[in-house]
């Protein structure tokens, strides 16, 4: 049935997290933003409390699983309960939540992220309890993902990273280069995290060959180079990793190791990760879009500027036109994420949908801050306020989790009901 | 919970009309156009359906299962088949609607049973007038209070099957506030003028209504002496002529997505170009995401909440995308588009109207 409610304990989870955004991260955005690379020591402090029972509850109830069914021999994660996924519409909720606050800082959560949905879309039980542990206990850590290489973006199917398996040791040896990693140098670096990392194991079978392998922190062989000096979501480090015979070992690979010329299997894991990240990519985008659509009403309205929604387009000034425009923009991009996400909440697929929401998201956010501070005139464009800030970490939505482009052509093949070989 | 999946009602109320669409209204919608005239079988399978007096509370005669999500739901897929159709067939909301939202408790018991009958009543509602700068929330139409009675003045136009109406619901501003007046249509110094040549949508008529100082009981205005809630009528007009635009960009999408899979140039079909696929693209999106601004409004109707903000800025997005989709749709199929043998042209036109149609859908 057609209902717009979100469930009460993610209203009150908001509510929490709004806190969190006001006192631990609003305050320090600007110093954050022009000091790039220092970590958000108080949002850090403040959120891993929060990861780490999190992460408690989950594996708990991953390890309960294990229990009651032995340990699982076809190596594949138990069947999904069909009921309501409530964890996906909480974290992806609280993300636009965060990204109100700030999104440099929001991408510096320590949490698994990427690599934690990654992990748990294609990894064992088992995997999932020896990896994510550590997101239970001790030091703040992260986790990262490593897709994306200079010569392989969105492209990723022919990317150049190599996993060699060792008969002698059974161990991966990872060789290559991966580009723009979000938290990398905080997952492999500066704490005890994880980044998953993908690799061909075999140049020759194209995308069957792609898989994914578990990095552990402090691995020798991997070097992390090079923190990306950006346009903005300057509190994120973003970096580049070097695989110089990297050895990793055998059952760091997820899912199935076994390379099967039909199967896309190991290329999907990855592709199953963006139907649920970019409804997230999404989020994060409506929630910068968000907090400047609010400030720029509050800040207009203090000027004595308040958009009467009852004028017709003769009364109405050519700045409350844009206003309205801007909320149109906001609520149709906010709406389509709702629905993505609510999707992944009913177990239903939403390869379509999630990258409509983030096509869309990523253009509003875009546009939104763009003309946020175009309105505010010399105050907008100024750096004693944020505006100009959210405008320049608004731009990354339109680019990563997949370009615009990207995902208008998932969108186009889609809707056609084309192959990659028929529309191009 | 949130939720976007139809139920089963509004499931199999939409596949009824969606094959009520298909089958009796698009083999005849060029036609109708051509000839301004809609064959009255259409009309009257589609009254048949009964979607306005499911909403009427039972006491007067209908199911009392009254929603404006699940309106919505049904405006997108008759508007798929035909705009002028929908209007046509949603004249009578007109005046229900407000009746049910406003009305004191004496106008419903002696006007909404006639909209449970078998046959389509003859009502219909005037609020356009015929200026530029027309804006339902200032109306140039005056109700003046004289001696217990209202004098009308003042002059409309695209009035809705105003020819065979009994009874029309007459717009006019009382001092700085929109009220509404049930008018007889054999009131001295009510005319019904002559039948508007409009750009689209010519399968319906609509007329010119002038009032020259019309003598109403002040029984018939609506609501009695605090009047309507005129916020709340024009919140319900705007859902439904959001969920008619989504209807009709969705109706432009899919024939030119049909289109561009089938046309072949330089040995392939041009949908396997980006230039098009991507316009197609944008377009299945701007649908989608217009029909989910619909439904919120309509879900905020529905729990009693005011929604003037969200379908003021519904009402301007979808004017603007509805043109837009009419046109790529149109850019689409390259000059098919602009021949008369195709719908999409119709669609162009139609859609243009959306912007000067405020008020003239209500669910």
């Amino acid at each position: 049935m057609i209902d717009f409610e979100l469930p009460s304990f993610i209203q009150n989870q908001n509510q929490l997290i709004k806190m969190v955004a006001e006192q631990a991260m609003r305050p320090f955005s600007r110093d954050l933003d022009e000091n790039e690379h220092t970590r958000p020591d108080a949002f850090v402090d403040m959120t891993w409390p929060f990861t780490k029972e999190m992460m408690k509850r989950d594996l708990k109830r991953i390890q309960t699983a294990i229990d009651a069914n032995g340990v699982s021999k076809n190596g594949s994660a138990p069947k999904k309960e069909k009921k309501v996924n409530m964890g996906a519409l909480s974290l992806i909720l609280m993300i636009e939540q965060l990204s109100w606050g700030d999104t440099g800082q929001y991408l510096c959560l320590p949490h698994p992220m990427l690599a934690g949905a990654a992990v748990s879309s294609s990894g064992t039980p088992e995997q999932q309890i020896k990896f994510l542990s550590r997101f239970t206990e001790g030091d703040p850590k992260w986790g990262a993902m490593a897709i994306t290489e200079p010569g392989a973006g969105s492209d990723n199917s022919s990317m150049r990273t190599t996993a060699v398996l060792d008969p002698d040791t059974n161990e991966w040896i990872l060789n290559g280069e991966k580009i723009f990693i979000t938290s990398g140098g905080m997952a492999l670096e500066e704490s005890d995290g994880i980044c998953i990392v993908w690799a061909t194991i075999d140049p020759d079978a194209g995308r069957a060959g792609i898989k994914s392998f578990v990095v552990e922190a402090h691995n020798p062989g991997v070097t992390v180079a090079k923190p990306e000096h950006k346009l903005g979501i300057r509190a994120s480090d973003t970096v580049s990793l070097h695989f110089n015979n990297a050895r990793v070992p055998y059952e760091n690979l997820l899912g199935n190791p076994e390379i099967k010329q039909k199967s896309r299997k190991g290329f999907k894991g990855a592709m199953k990760t963006f139907d649920s990240s970019r409804p997230a990519v999404a989020a994060s985008a409506m929630g910068t879009a968000r907090a400047a659509l609010e400030f720029t009403l509050e800040t207009l309205e203090k000027e004595g500027v308040v958009i009467d929604y009852r004028k017709s387009k003769f009364e109405m000034t050519a700045v409350e036109a844009d206003l309205m425009e801007m909320e149109a923009r906001y609520k149709g991009a906010w709406l389509l994420t709702l629905r993505a996400t609510a999707q992944i909440a009913h177990n239903e697929s939403n390869r379509l949908e999630a990258s409509m929401c983030k096509f869309r998201a990523g253009e509003a956010v875009t546009w939104i801050t763009q003309k946020a501070v175009e309105l505010l005139g010399p105050l907008g464009y100024s750096r004693d306020m944020l505006v100009e800030k959210w405008m320049r970490d608004a731009k990354i939505n339109d680019i990563y989790e997949g370009t615009k482009q990207i995902n208008q052509l998932i969108v186009a093949r889609s809707i056609l009901g084309y192959t990659r070989r028929e529309l191009k | 919970m949130i939720d976007f999946r139809l139920d089963e009602e509004q499931k199999m109320l939409t596949d009824a009309i969606a094959r009520y669409s298909r089958e009796m209204v698009r083999p005849v919608h060029r036609d109708a156009e051509e000839n301004r005239a809609i064959p009255s079988a259409v009309v009257e399978a589609g009254w048949e359906m009964g979607v306005l007096p499911s909403g009427i509370p039972e006491e007067y005669g209908g199911f009392g299962e009254y929603s404006a999500v699940t309106g919505a739901v049904a405006t997108e897929a008759f508007a798929w088949g035909d705009l002028a159709v929908t209007m046509s067939l949603m004249t009578p909301n007109l005046v229900a609607v407000p009746l049910m939202l406003s009305g004191t408790e004496a106008q419903k018991k002696r006007y909404l049973p006639a909209f449970c009958e078998e046959r389509m009543p003859d009502m219909t509602a005037a609020i356009t007038e015929p200026r530029i700068q027309f804006s339902p929330y200032t109306l140039q139409t005056t109700a003046v209070f004289k001696n217990g009675l209202y004098y009308l003045n003042g002059e409309k136009t695209m009035v809705p099957l105003a020819d065979l109406a009994q009874t029309i619901l007459v717009y006019a501003s009382e001092g700085s506030k929109t009220e509404a007046f049930l008018v007889p249509a054999d009131t001295v110094g009510l005319t019904i003028g002559e039948r508007d040549k409009l750009m689209g949508v010519q399968a319906l008529p609509t007329f010119k209504v002038s009032l020259n100082d019309c003598v109403i009981p002040a029984a018939n205005k609506l609501g009695g002496g605090d009047g309507i809630d005129f916020d709340k009528i024009m919140s319900h007009s705007r859902v439904a002529l959001g969920a008619a635009a989504v209807g009709m960009a969705r109706a432009g999408f899919e024939y030119a997505r049909d289109y561009a899979k089938e046309r072949v140039q330089f040995d392939e079909p041009i949908a396997h170009r980006q230039s098009i696929a991507f316009m197609l693209a944008e377009m299945a999106t701007d649908v989608d995401e217009a029909r989910l601004m619909v439904w919120e409004a309509a879900w905020k109707l529905d729990r009693g909440e005011d929604a003037v903000r969200e379908t003021a800025v519904l009402k301007r997005h979808i004017d603007e995308m509805v043109v837009r989709n009419a046109d790529r749709a149109l850019q689409i199929l390259g000059g098919y588009g602009y021949i008369r043998e195709y719908p999409v042209e119709l669609w162009l036109r139609n859609a243009r109207g959306f912007a000067t149609f405020d008020g003239l859908a209500i669910i």
